[in-house]
């Protein structure tokens, strides 16, 4: 079984030390929430990067990075999240600020630019990113937009993103006060009493229409998933929905509890990715409108025929994939709960786990869920994982595009929980895709020469 | 249609870019000190710029990328970055004792006015570099240039920090490859060995960005320049900076500094220039070319001449980086194939004048700089439609709506492999480009060919 090597043998930074733990040997707690060392090679990313991954499926929104150009090009078009709508977020904007500008400022250049490219493709609403230099040259965004919002009669809203303002935690804060400012601005009267908004939810492969479909079949109308698949329009009217449902708990969070303040709404926490939370996300929206006992009856006959269905299917991966060893890093904790949970249904021992940016109680979490020798790390490094992964000799690695060549190079399987995804993983379509991929990538048999040593 | 959204008039931009052909400094300055031996590249700004490039180089190679990062937070920003790096430089000598840290700045750190010199100074006065550690900076503002002048200041920046001359001079040449890729780095040192040629090359991301699948995760793998031979460089022969861009300022920082005297000739892409290459590394050297390496050329020559109806009259769209793209056009040219529209957002007056120099009074669009970017390209392709697009991974938009095939080369490559393996220099680098092309020809002939024409042999 599992051999566990102490992990003060490896080279850790002193200061690391309580961000990483053992279950049963180490205290519960991690000291989390930290910035990061200077000199780490972190995993993390900046404010700038949390905004825009969240406000980016906004399709018909035009988004416009205020910086140098290296912001806008390293965040074209790279996250997976599909839409039907415009694509104009599909573009990449930038003012690509040069020497002249930083020297000078770079608030008219902003202007023009917006009534430029306003008037040009007629977007429904348009994001001002803010990127490190507009924070320390100074640049009076608010009133920019305030004046061109004016003009032009479009929301015209600025997202204060300066990478250097936190992580990547408070650009998702950035991001939800910058979405806040459009919900309450449309026409709710033809809203259902059963209604909901998504929260959090990206639509990654198109993930989002998956799970829209599941609540529409219960008879619960879905008003916006914010952000993936929505356009404005649907997100201008999300306060006339009479329940939040955050899933991706790290980002939206703050947009539920603003509405909750201001329109009442009250919101649940919930997780699309696999069997059982996906069910109980549906179950809990049915219980939130039990007086409707249509609803509930749907929801019984859905999950029962999705969940036979499912089962069958994930049956053919699951002898293949016993007691096989994983080790999970991912952005936000509440995902690593699901995939803790999901690899267990599938047979697998979750032997590491850790995320870039979890809270003392997400730790704890894991913790409980987690089994006896199981490492739990807190915004980790390259060095730590793969020293981790080699003590704990792991057959699957699930993480984001930094980790898989690294687990490839030593010869352990790898699934993309991130950005790149290439097939919806959430619902329980989702988890039959997830339990192939992870099949198809722990069973090749090109594992047989490239092993781990 | 991706980009829909793209109008065929050609407008007035006033500042403004859409769809960059470019990137900024640091991630060139970060490319570039992956290339020597135990360096761990470092960042001095916020987090985010350090994961955006490793994220960025790691798609391009699938390999594993390290780097470090100063992490600025609020107050680093406000007081100055200097207490970040320091931390830093001791951190990662305790950690991950790279022999080297290349630090680059950012936008953020430049602005706020943060001077590395004298903050390595200060780490070294303090002792938090241990014996026989180097800590190398480069200035690499965002806001300046772009991807390949952050590249080419890293290159400097080790050049000039590191070069000495002892007075007894070595039977070296030094080479400056420019932002080429591992494969190419590996091809010039094939070559250099086929000629009898010692050189040092610099950078050298050989072996550590095409590295073999071995079971084990290494952070420092055995390629990248030896930092003794980075030193060495003061008492070689001569330096060839290849891509007056990406190579001149290095190759004349050494001339300045230790006197080695140093000419830059373009980019050794394709048979005209690989010829000048190979011409300058005989001379430069005293060597005599090898059969081997002439034989490579006629069998390039070969293909030239059996294919050459398919090349002929070809319009060609192309944008990426002024190097590159100076010694693909010349190709193309010689090909007879028509170089049509040309645009990189590296800023640059000689550029158009060199351009000129090689496609002389032909028609073609060609910009540079602000505003010179995929958007603009694709206006113009869709005002002159062209055979062929040659460029990064992010032409697969206009590859796809205008239904043009592409031809990837340059920086960065997300959607295929082999730019790791199969160099693009030399003349069998040429020979393997122009397998591409005509495999992209021919399939296109053979899907569009009405059943009567469709030919068995070509």
């Amino acid at each position: 079984m599992d051999t566990y090597a102490p992990h003060t043998e490896l080279k850790i930074l002193k200061d690391r030390e309580k961000q990483i733990a053992t279950k049963g040997k180490d205290s519960a707690l991690l000291d989390c929430d930290r910035k990061s060392l200077a000199g780490s090679v972190s995993q993390r990313a900046c404010v700038f990067c949390g905004s825009r991954v969240v406000l980016y499926p906004v399709s018909d929104a035009l988004h416009l990075v205020h910086g140098p150009i290296g912001c806008a090009a390293y965040t074209w078009d790279i996250r997976g999240s599909v839409s039907t709508a415009s694509e104009l977020n599909r573009k990449s904007f930038s003012t690509d600020l040069r020497e002249m500008d930083v020297i000078y400022g770079g608030e008219r250049k902003l202007e023009n630019v917006l009534y430029e490219l306003i008037d040009k493709y007629k977007p429904s609403a348009a994001f001002i990113y803010s990127t490190c230099i507009v924070g320390i040259i100074g640049d009076d965004v608010d009133s920019v937009t305030k004046k061109v919002a004016q003009k032009t009669g479009i929301p015209v809203i600025p997202v204060h993103s300066e990478g250097f303002k936190g992580t990547k935690k408070d650009g998702y804060q950035a991001a939800c006060s910058a979405l806040f400012k459009l919900i309450g601005t449309g026409d709710t009267s033809k809203i259902n009493k059963y209604s909901i908004n998504i929260l959090g939810e990206f639509n990654l492969a198109g993930e989002a229409w998956i799970i829209k479909d599941y609540y529409e079949r219960m008879g619960v109308e879905v008003v916006a998933t914010i952000t993936g698949g929505s356009t404005v329009e649907d997100i201008k009217k999300a306060h006339g929905a009479s329940l939040n449902v955050v899933q991706c708990s790290g980002s939206m969070t703050g947009l539920a509890k603003m509405m909750e303040e201001k329109y009442g709404i009250p919101y649940i926490r919930v997780s699309y990715f696999g069997i059982e939370d996906m069910s109980k996300a549906l179950y809990d929206v049915a219980e939130h409108f039990k007086e409707n006992n249509d609803i509930l009856k749907r929801t019984g006959e859905l999950v029962a025929s999705e969940v036979k269905d499912s089962y069958a299917k994930i049956q053919r991966y699951k002898k293949d994939l016993k007691g096989k060893k994983a080790a999970i890093y991912v952005g936000g904790a509440f995902k690593a709960f699901s995939l803790v949970k999901a690899l267990k249904y599938l047979g697998m021992d979750v032997s590491l786990v850790g995320s870039q940016t979890g809270n003392k109680e997400d730790y704890k979490i894991l913790n409980e869920m987690t089994d006896p020798g199981t490492v739990i790390v807190d915004d980790s490094n390259p060095i730590e994982l793969s020293k981790f992964m080699i003590e704990k000799g792991v057959d699957l690695f699930i993480g984001g595009v930094k980790e898989r060549p690294m687990a490839y190079k030593m010869g352990v399987a790898f699934c993309d929980h991130n950005h790149e995804r290439k097939t919806p993983l959430a619902g329980y379509i989702g988890m039959v895709n997830f339990a192939e991929e992870v099949h198809s990538s722990v069973m090749s048999p090109i594992w047989q020469f490239a092993k781990q040593k | 249609m991706l980009l829909r959204h793209t109008p065929k008039e050609v407008m007035e931009r006033e500042a403004l870019t859409i769809n960059p052909a470019k990137t900024c400094q640091p991630i060139g300055a970060m490319y570039a000190a992956l290339g020597v031996h135990k360096c761990l590249p470092h960042s001095h700004g916020s987090q985010g710029c350090c994961a955006y490039h490793r994220s960025a180089l790691t798609r391009h190679y699938k390999e594993p990328v390290m780097a470090a990062t100063s992490s600025f937070t609020e107050g680093a920003s406000v007081f100055g970055g200097q207490a970040n790096l320091l931390q830093a430089i001791s951190n990662i000598f305790q950690i991950y004792d790279p022999d080297v840290i290349a630090a680059h700045t950012t936008c953020l750190s430049e602005t706020i006015g943060d001077d590395l010199p004298q903050i390595v100074a200060k780490a070294d006065a303090e002792g938090k570099i241990p014996p026989g550690k180097i800590v190398v900076h480069a200035s690499t503002p965002s806001y300046v240039g772009s991807h390949v002048i952050g590249f080419s200041n890293m290159v400097t920046s080790f050049v000039k920090q590191l070069a000495e001359t002892t007075g007894i001079s070595e039977e070296k040449i030094n080479i400056i490859p420019g932002w080429v890729e591992p494969s190419d780095m590996a091809e010039i040192k094939r070559i250099c060995a086929e000629m009898g040629i010692k050189i040092t090359l610099l950078p050298d991301t050989d072996g550590v960005l095409n590295t073999p699948q071995t079971g084990k995760y290494e952070m420092y793998p055995t390629g990248g320049t030896k930092v003794r031979d980075i030193i060495g460089m003061g008492d070689n022969q001569f330096t060839i900076g290849l891509g007056k861009v990406a190579s001149m300022p290095a190759a004349r920082a050494l001339d300045a500094k230790c006197k080695v005297p140093c000419d830059t000739i373009n980019l050794p892409i394709g048979l005209r220039a690989t010829d000048e290459f190979i011409d300058k590394l005989r001379t430069v050297a005293g060597v005599t070319v090898p059969e081997s390496i002439q034989t490579e050329r006629g069998q390039l020559l070969d293909v030239m001449t059996d294919m050459s109806q398919y090349f002929y009259g070809k319009k060609v769209a192309m944008f990426g980086d002024p190097d590159h793209l100076l010694s693909l056009a010349q190709f193309f040219d010689d090909l007879g194939m028509q170089v049509k529209h040309v645009v990189t957002g590296t800023p640059g007056k000689k550029f158009e004048k060199r351009m000129q120099d090689i496609l002389g009074d032909k028609e073609y669009n060609l910009k540079s700089g602000a505003n010179a970017d995929m958007f603009l390209l694709h206006q113009w392709i869709k005002n002159e439609p062209v055979d062929l697009l040659v460029g990064n991974t992010y032409g697969k938009y206009m590859s796809r709506d205008e239904d043009i095939p592409l031809l990837r080369v340059g920086f960065p490559i997300y959607d295929r492999v082999g730019h790791q393996y199969f160099p693009t220099i030399g003349y069998r680098g040429a020979l393997r480009m122009l397998e591409k092309i005509l495999d992209i020809f021919m399939s296109r002939q053979d899907r569009d060919a009405k059943e009567e024409s469709f030919e068995l042999v070509m």
